[in-house]
């Protein structure tokens, strides 16, 4: 079969953010707690 | 062998509470979500943060409840992360960076937005001066014209409060500023700063 794509097809960087970054999403959702009262939704940060 | 899990099911599973779904679920797509906003942003720290604020607001919406994208996770994440680049650069359009070098002083070039004391006396006193005049017009034109500078109202809201129509309104706002205009030719009055 005839080699249509081009050999550079794919140059953009792959990249990761960092396990810190991660960790700290993490953790930011451990310590989100949302409670509802009344139909209002009230945000907790329990650090 | 164990098949990984579906998106909707670890969306469903942190839903419930399960934490260690939203570590699966972030390190299952950080590379793909990161290099898209790598490919637009192309600065690592910048997208590191692009990054983290698009899951806080993934982690905020599904904590809320809000989350409604049935089987669709990944796209909605693609397109929070998006907006979010929008975003950045919407913020630096309006407060653009400039790094210069060596003995390159960037005061030189940009002024400081902010009136000097004596600009800002003058301008004060425009002001004041042209709230005297103001004074002067006819109630009707008077009202349409404050309430269009001042309040920043469109003519429209305009119209609904004063009980007029909109031509009428465009009328009054116009012959306001004829009539200024003549004041201030009249009078001979500089108001320029």
């Amino acid at each position: 079969m005839e080699q249509i794509y081009p050999e550079n097809q794919n140059k953009c960087r792959l990249v990761k953010a960092n396990p810190e970054s991660v960790r700290f999403l993490l953790q930011y959702s451990k310590s989100l707690n949302i409670v509802n009262h009344k139909g209002m939704k009230f945000e907790n940060n329990l650090n | 062998m164990q098949l990984p899990a579906e998106d909707p099911i670890l969306v469903q599973n942190y839903i419930s509470g399960d934490e260690k779904a939203l570590e699966i679920l972030i390190n299952k797509h950080n590379q793909r979500i990161t290099s898209f906003i790598y490919s637009k942003v192309l600065d690592r720290a910048i997208a590191e943060d692009i990054f983290q604020d698009t899951f806080i607001k993934v982690i905020n919406t599904l904590k809320r409840g809000a989350y409604n994208e049935e089987g669709k996770f990944l796209p909605w994440v693609m397109r929070i992360a998006h907006n979010l680049v929008i975003d950045h650069f919407r913020r630096n359009k309006r407060m653009p960076k400039f790094e210069g070098t060596g003995d390159f002083n960037i005061f030189s070039v940009l002024g400081d937005d902010k009136l000097d004391a004596e600009r800002q006396i003058i301008k004060d006193q425009i002001e004041n001066d042209l709230g005297l005049l103001i004074e002067e017009l006819p109630d009707d034109q008077k009202e349409v014209l404050i309430m269009r500078m001042y309040r920043d109202m469109s003519f429209k809201e305009i119209s609904e409060n004063t009980g007029v129509s909109i031509n009428t309104a465009l009328g009054r706002m116009r012959y306001a500023l004829i009539n200024l205009r003549k004041i201030i030719e009249k009078n001979n009055i500089v108001l320029t700063n």
